[in-house]
């Protein structure tokens, strides 16, 4: 999944590292927002979080498997700026100390699984929220085509970056529907992994999820009868 | 389990390679694998030179070269990416063992292989040489925000127990019968992501108030190395300086 070196050409290369730092600096200041002086622990666990949770594997068929990408699903559970951030730095230390995507393809990767996967997914998910009803039970769906969304958003991202500074010439069509093709079938995975995922914490733990807080703020205390009589 | 020291890609070694303080050696492959990646196109022989650059550089270090081949495998998508090529790109065809396929496509996808499998192999030199103290240590001196260090130093300090924590949940799945076969296990194993994302929240949590409680007001003690020396520098250079000049070279000759 991770562009290696040589992919794109050097120029390139460049701009989107340029793009890259500049989505890692708002995405700083907004995660203070969002964790305050909690930032450094918080983002660094959730980090390792996704690291590990991308070495699950969801079985497909007979020898193949699939893994979580966890832009959506990072962004649902802890807020978008925080997710950036995480997967950000999962993608620096994968490239650095596991040799996974190039070292010059940083700032490609960072633009396109840490900022086009998450805010697109997190744009997506706010929106299909805002029209299914104000409950934690729409969380689950919403970050299921949040995700769905985002992968080939993603890929797209990718394809236009080639076409600007891809080394070989490929023909757009059949790069484009391929890609697509391809993503597409990730994003169905990707969203049933990533609603598997935000169903299991928010039946939990819905307090932990970043993008039903809202939600779990509009309850009321209820008071139901019966209980003086039990207790 | 339990590595205190390196991570799974680290070659404990004292050679000259790995005593390089660590922000000298961040730079000196990044200009490595720009020089490469800015190689002109349709020129190979600077691969040559390139690669016995590198391969000095991997004997000066003494980690075991099959050390590195074995991990390697990271590249094996790419790989096969870049075999697909020459069959699916555009332009005049040539016939390679009676198969016709875009001379234009099998040119791009040698330079492809050869680019990223010099930048593969550069990477895993710095990964097996450099301990992830000293990486977060050279970070930092490059000027990387506090901040994103602190976060990567949380991640590295915790990855090993996350990941330790996720196998667990593995066996306490398999010693209750359960095989993972196909699409019907992914609710259980989607179940094992979402109680270790609270693990982990949870654990975060715990060590932020243990912080507090330490006195943390915001920023961390620094993971000082001391800055490098001319000399250091100047061996750090060797590799990168070598690689500009050829690339330089391939530019001036192919023009």
């Amino acid at each position: 999944m991770h562009v290696p070196d040589g992919f794109l050409d050097a120029q390139t290369s460049l701009a989107t590292g340029v793009v890259a730092a500049g989505a890692v600096a708002v995405a700083l200041r907004g995660a203070r927002r969002e964790l305050d002086d909690r930032t450094a622990p918080m983002a660094g666990l959730v980090a390792a979080f996704v690291f590990a949770a991308q070495m699950l594997n969801f079985p497909v068929a007979v020898g193949t498997s699939g893994h979580l990408l966890g832009g959506t699903l990072a962004a649902v559970l802890v807020g978008p700026y925080t997710a950036v951030l995480c997967i950000s730095v999962v993608l620096l230390v994968q490239s650095l100390m596991f040799a996974d995507g190039g070292v010059t393809a940083l700032g490609t990767n960072v633009t396109l699984m840490a900022l086009v996967g998450v805010v697109v997914g997190w744009l997506v998910f706010r929106l299909v929220q805002a029209v299914l009803p104000r409950t934690v039970a729409s969380v689950t769906p919403a970050a299921a085509i949040g995700a769905f969304v985002s992968v080939p958003a993603a890929a797209l991202g990718f394809v236009g970056l080639y076409l600007v500074g891809g080394t070989v010439d490929l023909p757009t069509g059949a790069l484009t529907v391929s890609m697509l093709g391809w993503h597409t079938l990730i994003g169905i995975g990707e969203a049933v992994i990533t609603a598997l995922t935000v169903g299991a914490v928010s039946a939990v733990r819905p307090d932990l999820v970043h993008g039903a807080r809202h939600v779990l703020e509009a309850r009321e205390l209820v008071v139901r009868d019966g209980i003086e009589e039990q207790a | 389990m339990g590595a205190a020291h390196g991570h799974r890609l680290y070659f404990h070694g004292h050679s000259p390679v790995h005593r390089l303080p660590a922000h000298c050696k961040i730079v000196a492959l990044l200009c490595f694998v720009l020089a490469v990646v800015a190689t002109p196109a349709g020129v190979f022989w600077p691969f040559a030179w390139y690669a016995v650059g590198l391969l000095a550089a991997v004997g000066a270090s003494r980690v075991p070269p099959l050390f590195l081949a074995r991990r390697m495998v990271v590249e094996t998508p790419f790989v096969l990416f870049a075999v697909l090529m020459p069959f699916v790109a555009t332009g005049p065809r040539v016939d390679l063992l009676g198969v016709s396929v875009s001379e234009h496509g099998l040119q791009a996808a040698a330079m492809l292989l050869c680019k990223g499998t010099l930048g593969v192999v550069a990477s895993l030199l710095f990964a097996a040489t450099t301990e992830s103290r000293d990486f977060l240590a050279g970070l930092q001196r490059l000027r990387m925000p506090q901040q994103l260090v602190q976060i990567m130093a949380f991640m590295v300090r915790y990855l090993d127990v996350t990941t330790a924590e996720m196998q667990r949940m593995r066996v306490a799945r398999e010693a209750r019968c359960f095989s993972a076969r196909g699409p019907a296990a992914w609710p259980t194993v989607a179940r094992s992501g979402g109680a270790l994302f609270i693990r982990a929240y949870e654990r975060g949590e715990r060590v932020h108030l243990a912080m507090l409680s330490r006195g943390y007001a915001g920023r961390l003690p620094m993971l000082s190395e001391s800055p490098a020396s001319a000399l250091q520098w100047s061996v750090a250079a060797l590799l990168p300086g070598f690689t500009v000049l050829v690339s330089l070279a391939a530019w001036t000759i192919s023009r």
